[in-house]
């Protein structure tokens, strides 16, 4: 990718370094831009998560970083997690128990949107566009795997993130709806030009992501 | 930097207000027991320290043998309890009906001791229910026997009572001990290389168990060498345990007593630091003889018998305790029930009809001190858990704050507070009884909500922060609404603690904000049956009713979410 091109857009890691005491477990200098993949792949307890933390900003304080992160030109080292909007996705989908499938998404709007309606028809608008339509008012216990997959997804996506941020997403799903995830995934990813980080120690998930690749470990 | 959310800066402080609020009365509760004892107490014309308070205490007649009972009472109600909860969890985990004694013993946790002795005494005593079962078919009693029950001079009656309280507090520790430790597949491990099921447990699981729960041990074994209303309602007289005889000189209307009253404070503080040292003696020869025999591999294979007792006594226990509950409502409604049968002849309201007037006042009281000390303590342990604090040390010092209440006997710090909420003149009020209550209600509260708050994944945390939202609305839209059945728990523990208090009650409230314990506890100097009966059924009703909404709550605000369910 051309150097130039601009790196005020998208996602720029800057000589970021995660020690754990004396010992590096990461260094990496980047640009992701819009709607492209990098991709981490490394052994699980590598260390390879820590990338996320601080990207994310919840980074603990065990470890400790330095480097710089910035979002589209805007420099995010020091935030609290909540003014980055960098959209995470675990393994676990992790759906509030304690709320309905359309309460998840509604929680996940920003409040720059006012009207209930207009929050309403953004959450459904969403679930339609994941075949959950239907699904507004319903417990997010009682759907299946690849069900529960979406509506995180469509959680996330909701908050209108500057970044997209995928912890070893696909590793609980079975094949079948591990590909069709990936490509929901990284399709949405290019659509809204969301700079995506995904850790993975599946080099099926590095294919399927199609960009950068760093390995460490 | 990133700002500080006030709510956030406003919890930074909470585990200072928790130090604050248990190490302040304790050890200037304590400082305040300690110079009365050694005659030192200007307000009462003690001006020079000298011993001669102890001198009295020595003096007095039959004072080895209160001491003696003290001890023995302590120590052995809480072997036993150790033993009989470690033994019924080896013998009934994971068996057919566990899970049900599970659910009988976990209510008895919310009962008040006063009211449990109670109903253990309607139960067994020579005009009870058991005796009224067998009689006079078996027994061929037409009249109650002479026996001293309770009361008994062994003071065997005040260990069963003891008993009947600890087990189930021990083993439901042990129980979420279990969850924390890999418990079945250690189990199967063990039985594959030809252990019983007794010793497999013993080996293999004891040691990680008991570590956990090491600490209420020790704070029941302070608790039961110290107890004065349990000591009070089923112990002995003439001598009674020394704690018992410490309140009765604490009470004397001769306010030189009180300088007898703390030197006895500080000799039964000196009996329990004696408990600890023989407690760690035993700790380390019961490690000693589980190494030589796991050297052996003796394997200890035909523990039908063993198994068989145990889980009788859990069930024996529970049944008893629970019964002994009903049998109160029974009294509190009987007219005519002469001896041998089993069941009262006619029934009436008129014990409620008199009790009701006297008792609402008390009641209000026990509703209100307990509402508020149980608010308190759980928004601080929110708060705390929140917000926790980094540093090692800190954290420690918030533990050790919360262990002091548990292990220092309460005489040893509560007559100094009396003396000093007198002179502070926030002596008798509500505000000086929630404060007191706080520092037992707290520890209780933070023993129940910890673990649960600990157990929720940190991530949820995470994906909320992800989503924009800031650490406030992140604790009061995740957190807590996921956590509203803990949270609502530790509420209820921290009220049931608080409306079965006795002594604190009884000493800083100074008689004059009589709670319902402290009315019924006054019962046992020979009140009628009946009274008893209404008194203790409400005490023991009062707490449970907590835990009933604690588990309704929550049920119904979620009954339409799968995932909220209780685990």
């Amino acid at each position: 990718m051309a150097e130039a091109d601009n790196h005020d857009s998208g996602l720029a890691l800057q000589s970021v370094s995660i020690r754990l005491g004396e010992r590096l477990l990461l260094s990496v200098d980047t640009h992701v831009a819009p709607g492209s993949v990098l991709t981490v792949m490394g052994p699980s307890a590598s260390g390879k998560s820590t990338l996320l933390a601080f990207i994310g900003g919840f980074l603990d304080k065990a470890f400790s970083a330095s480097g710089t992160v910035l979002i589209d030109g805007e420099d995010m080292t020091g935030k609290s997690p909540q003014e980055r909007h960098a959209g995470i996705l675990f393994q676990d989908p992790l759906l509030f128990p304690h709320m309905s499938v359309g309460g998840n998404l509604l929680f996940a709007i920003p409040s720059a949107v006012r009207t209930p309606s207009e929050r309403n028809s953004i959450a459904r608008n969403m679930l339609a566009g994941m075949e959950l339509e239907g699904c507004f008012d319903h417990d997010p216990a009682r759907l299946s795997g690849g069900q529960k997959a979406r509506v995180a997804l469509a959680r996330t996506l909701v908050s209108e993130p500057r970044a997209l941020l995928l912890d070893e997403p696909f590793s609980k799903l079975d094949s079948a709806l591990r590909q069709q995830m990936r490509e929901l995934v990284f399709s949405l990813a290019r659509e809204r030009g969301l700079p995506v980080v995904l850790v993975t120690h599946d080099p099926a998930d590095a294919d399927a992501a199609g960009g950068q690749l760093v390995t460490i470990g | 930097m990133q700002k500080e959310e006030p709510l956030f800066r406003i919890a930074r402080l909470a585990p200072f207000m928790v130090i604050l609020l248990l190490t302040v009365p304790v050890l200037a509760g304590l400082a305040g027991t300690i110079l009365p004892a050694f005659s030192y107490l200007p307000a009462l014309g003690g001006k020079a320290p000298s011993p001669q308070a102890f001198r009295a205490v020595f003096a007095e007649p039959n004072i080895a043998r209160s001491m003696a009972l003290s001890l023995w009472t302590g120590l052995a109600s809480t072997l036993l309890s150790v033993l009989i909860a470690a033994g019924v969890l080896a013998s009934g985990f994971g068996t057919a009906g566990w899970t049900r004694m599970v659910h009988l013993l976990s209510p008895i946790l919310s009962v008040p001791h006063a009211a449990a002795a109670y109903g253990l005494m309607v139960l067994i005593m020579p005009s009870g229910f058991l005796a009224r079962l067998i009689s006079p078919e078996i027994t061929g009693w037409q009249n109650p026997p002479d026996i001293l029950i309770p009361g008994d001079p062994w003071g065997l009656t005040l260990i069963a009572g003891l008993v009947a309280k600890e087990v189930p507090f021990l083993l439901l520790l042990l129980i979420a001990a279990m969850g924390q430790i890999d418990a079945a597949r250690s189990l199967q491990m063990t039985s594959a290389l030809g252990y019983g099921r007794l010793a497999g447990f013993f080996h293999v699981l004891w040691p990680q168990l008991y570590r956990q729960v090491r600490f209420a041990v020790f704070a029941v074994l302070a608790f039961s060498a110290t107890a004065v209303d349990v000591a009070v309602i089923l112990g002995p007289n003439a001598p009674s345990t020394l704690s018992v005889q410490l309140v009765h000189w604490m009470n004397d209307p001769d306010l030189a007593m009180r300088f007898t009253a703390s030197a006895g404070a500080m000799v039964q503080l000196g009996l329990v630091l004696l408990l600890f040292a023989f407690w760690l003696a035993l700790e380390k020869s019961v490690t000693m003889v589980r190494r030589h025999f796991a050297k052996g591999g003796l394997r200890f294979l035909s523990d039908r018998i063993a198994t068989g007792t145990f889980r009788f006594a859990g069930w024996l226990l529970a049944l008893a305790t629970l019964g002994g509950l009903a049998l109160l409502a029974v009294w509190s409604v009987s007219g005519l029930w002469p001896f041998p049968d089993a069941m009262p002849a006619s029934y009436t309201f008129k014990a409620w009809m008199r009790a009701l007037p006297a008792i609402s006042g008390p009641m209000a009281t026990t509703f209100e001190i307990g509402f508020l000390s149980a608010a308190i303590a759980t928004l601080l342990c929110v708060l705390c858990l929140a917000s926790p604090l980094s540093g090692k040390a800190a954290n420690r010092f918030v533990d050790a704050s919360l262990a002091l209440p548990l292990l220092v006997p309460q005489t040893a710090f509560l007559f100094g507070l009396q003396i000093a909420a007198i002179k502070t003149g926030l002596g008798y009020g509500l505000t000086a009884l929630v404060l007191v209550h706080l520092v037992f209600v707290m520890p209780y509260v933070f023993l129940s909500l910890r673990p649960a708050w600990k157990s929720l994944d940190p991530r949820f945390a995470l994906v909320a922060g992800a989503l924009g939202k800031s650490r406030t609305q992140t604790l009061l839209r995740i957190e807590l609404p996921m956590l509203i059945r803990p949270v609502l728990t530790a509420f209820a523990v921290g009220f049931a603690v608080s409306a079965g208090l006795y002594l604190p009650t009884l000493l800083i409230g100074a008689g004059r904000m009589p709670t319902i314990t402290t009315e019924a506890v006054a019962l046992a100097a020979g009140a009628n049956r009946r009274t008893i009966g209404v008194y203790a059924f409400l005490q023991a009703a009062i707490p449970f009713a907590g835990f009933v909404l604690a588990f309704a709550v929550p049920a119904w605000l979620f009954r339409n979410r799968a995932g909220m369910r209780a685990a």
